[in-house]
């Protein structure tokens, strides 16, 4: 209870102070985050909507096998990316590991499963709305593409922040891959295990909260966007 | 204002790769680092040598398999055998001595196993089996967990054979002490790390002071033959940084709560 | 102009699990003004229709258009019984159409207003369609239809749902599209419309064309006993 309570106040602190090296890693924690949501609503998107709208022959497996990776284990993910990335690795030569760039790629690979997942089912409940007008009309499959991701908006913030959600709180994959390196590669989840690591639980605790602050500010930060937008409205 | 998010997650996406100048990264143990003594060292070779020392925080047996890889650019670590082994295998240039500290045999306050006294080291470990008090293994394959399997094979005991009061829990130092703190058991830890443990419960120092329980801290650039890409020359002037008197300085006048944690014993 | 009349169907069959829906049908279309397709529920209508529009499947026979069936096609447009809104306002649902064929933002949205008036929807231009009301999302619809100037337009049961003065509204429109040019193939059951909007009937019975005719002679005189018996608002099978 003691360390509770002297966690909310140090983290209360920690705030109110602007404490520099809380903002770099709330901030690293942050633009890591942010990068691989972008570069994975990118991917995840576009790709849930030609699994809604293409007809192929392994297009059930392709979906199982998505809803199967949402569950994908970040350690191994982790694991994987810091044995692709490590200099004696394959891809070692671009020298990434343990960096923010590798981070965010082992970020890419936990949330896109969860994007591509969560998108696929609105965007196929939206097409089968659309489904005959949008045949009437000759659609391109380019087109059909794009007028079902751009009308599903709002159901695709929802599965993007699913991922941002993921994506924040997630430590087993970016330690592996970052390092926790000071000051290059070191974020609030990182930072809570180390400091845990080293019984200092009120500071731990303290990042704990930030994080989850964090969190919800973005959240709400996003919905509040969302909601001004005029069509916004169902 | 979707377009607008994109732009703005793109541009921060970017802004993570952009990266710094004169870098080098050196794996390091958890026990070096809980020391504290790499916050006091890290500025001063920034100052001195104007190197940014990225560290590395992890167990001995990953610290090596990093330098195997060429994943960084030197190791410092205090796991003898293991660090012979790094070099026959043509990893590292050569081993150079730095430092050393020593472990210490942490317990429960009441002591029931009744180590506090004891002569040796051998002797504490044979009582805490004879008393069958929860031990915490960190079982890890970290410098630490080597070193506590050696001292009870020197003891004339076999880990195999310990029944449920011994407890490897595969985990670094700090998080060892949590769960040694947790049940109230003896844990084998550097002193360091003792020290700046925030948790310590009703854990108390029973027994040091045995020569076995020293502690050397070796440094080792990793071979540019086997890995051209690393950055020797950052390694070799980052040793004669730390085998240096402003080292030797900053090391033994290193304290917590007045306590002085390592020697300075690297041959100048 | 595409010449896509006069359209022949040679055993146009449609059939889903093991049933038939349509077919085998033999009937010529030349597009003289408009057809309006009756017939009891399940005797095919809609079937029918989007046979010809392309949007359900032949399992046997063949329609061939005039021209090129491709190009049939990219000239019809359809409105659906129940209208599909797109999750956008009014006049984005009303550029739609001529967006995705590439028209500029500016040139589309300005001919969206323009036709909002033209179907009435000039107050509801930044509504968002889903919430319109019933005769609005249709009016809606047959906008967005007209929009990029068809040169047919197949309408399945436009006023199904619909109030008189929705469907007087509807019926106007449909007027003066086919005043410009428009050729309309229609289904209903509503036989006091296809009195107002037919020059040609299909007499549909059980998947099969049982009578074609000019609309005047098949309301005054018709052939069957069958489409006697539906016209007097019997019970057909």
């Amino acid at each position: 209870m003691g360390d509770l309570w002297s966690g909310l106040t140090q983290a209360f602190w920690l705030v109110v102070t602007l404490d520099s090296e809380l903002v770099e890693i709330a901030l690293r924690s942050l633009q890591v985050t942010l990068g691989a949501l972008v570069v994975a609503s990118a991917i995840a998107m576009p790709m849930a909507a030609f699994l809604a709208v293409k007809r192929f022959r392994f297009r059930r497996p392709v979906i199982a096998l998505l809803n199967a990776l949402m569950g994908l284990p970040p350690v191994v993910v982790g694991l994987v990316v810091y044995v692709v990335l490590s200099r004696s690795g394959p891809l070692g030569a671009l020298g990434l590991l343990f960096t923010p760039t590798a981070m965010v790629i082992a970020q890419v690979i936990i949330i896109v499963p969860l994007i591509a997942s969560i998108a696929h089912q609105s965007i196929r409940d939206l097409w089968q709305e659309y489904h005959d007008l949008l045949i009437s009309m000759n659609v391109s499959q380019r087109q059909k593409m794009q007028t079902l991701i751009w009308d599903a908006r709002r159901a695709l913030l929802t599965a993007a922040l699913a991922g941002f959600g993921r994506a924040i709180g997630e430590v087993g994959a970016i330690m592996i891959v970052g390092g926790n390196i000071d000051h290059a590669t070191r974020v609030l989840t990182t930072a809570i295990a180390l400091e845990t690591g080293k019984g200092d639980f009120a500071l731990a605790l303290a990042l704990g909260f930030v994080l989850i602050g964090l969190a919800i500010t973005v959240n709400l930060g996003i919905h509040w966007l969302g909601r001004t937008e005029r069509e916004g409205r169902w | 204002m979707i377009k607008a998010l994109f732009l703005a997650g793109a541009s921060i996406a970017v802004g993570t790769i952009a990266q710094a100048g004169d870098v080098m990264r050196m794996a390091v143990t958890t026990s070096f680092h809980n020391s504290g003594l790499a916050e006091v060292l890290l500025p001063a070779i920034q100052e001195d040598l104007d190197l940014e020392v990225q560290l590395l925080v992890v167990g001995t047996g990953q610290a090596i398999k990093l330098g195997e890889a060429g994943d960084v650019d030197a190791i410092l670590v205090h796991s003898k055998g293991a660090e012979m082994k790094f070099l026959e295998g043509g990893y590292g240039t050569h081993r150079r001595e730095i430092m050393y500290n020593d472990f210490v045999v942490i317990g429960p306050k009441a002591d029931p196993a009744g180590i506090a006294d004891d002569g040796s080291a051998a002797e504490a470990l044979q009582d805490i089996a004879a008393a069958e008090a929860a031990f915490v293994s960190r079982g890890d394959d970290s410098g630490t967990h080597k070193k506590e399997l050696s001292l009870w094979s020197s003891a004339g005991l076999d880990v195999a054979t310990f029944g449920g009061w011994y407890n490897a829990v595969g985990a670094g130092m700090g998080a060892a002490l949590n769960t040694a703190s947790g049940m109230n058991g003896y844990i084998l830890s550097d002193r360091a790390s003792w020290l700046n443990f925030g948790n310590k419960g009703d854990l108390a120092l029973l027994y040091a002071g045995d020569p076995v329980l020293f502690n050397q801290y070796a440094y080792l650039p990793v071979n540019p033959e086997k890995h051209p890409h690393v950055k020797h020359d950052l390694a070799i002037s980052l040793e004669e940084w730390l085998t240096s008197d402003r080292a030797k300085e900053l090391i033994d006048g290193y304290t917590i709560n007045g306590e002085t944690l390592f020697v300075f014993n690297a041959q100048q | 102009m595409t010449q896509m009349f006069p359209v022949t169907l040679s055993g146009a069959t449609a059939r889903r699990q093991g049933q038939t829906l349509v077919g085998p049908v033999d009937l010529t279309l030349d597009g003289g003004g408009t057809c309006v397709v009756i017939g009891p529920n399940g005797s095919g209508k809609t079937t029918l229709l989007r046979l010809l529009h392309g949007a359900a499947r032949l399992s046997t026979g063949r329609i061939d258009w005039a021209c090129d069936t491709e190009l049939a096609h990219r000239a019809q447009a359809f409105v659906f019984q129940s209208p599909v809104m797109l999750r956008r306002t009014v006049e984005e649902n009303l550029a739609y159409p001529l967006r995705i064929k590439g028209e500029p933002k500016k040139a589309a949205h300005a001919k969206a207003r323009d036709w909002a008036a033209r179907v009435g929807l000039a107050g509801l231009l930044n509504r968002p369609a889903p919430v319109l009301s019933g005769g609005e999302q249709q009016k809606l619809a047959l906008g967005r239809a007209l929009i990029s100037s068809p040169e047919l337009l197949f309408l399945d049961e436009p006023c199904a749902a619909l109030d008189g003065r929705s469907m007087r509204d509807i019926e106007t429109i449909l007027t003066e599209a086919k005043a410009q040019g428009t050729k309309l193939i229609l289904s209903t059951h509503d036989m006091g419309q296809a009195r107002r909007l037919a020059d040609t009937v299909v007499f549909l019975l059980r998947g099969k064309v049982h009578e074609v005719a000019d609309a005047k002679q098949f309301f005054d005189e018709p052939e069957t006993a069958q489409a006697k018996a539906f016209l007097k608002g019997d019970i057909v099978e």
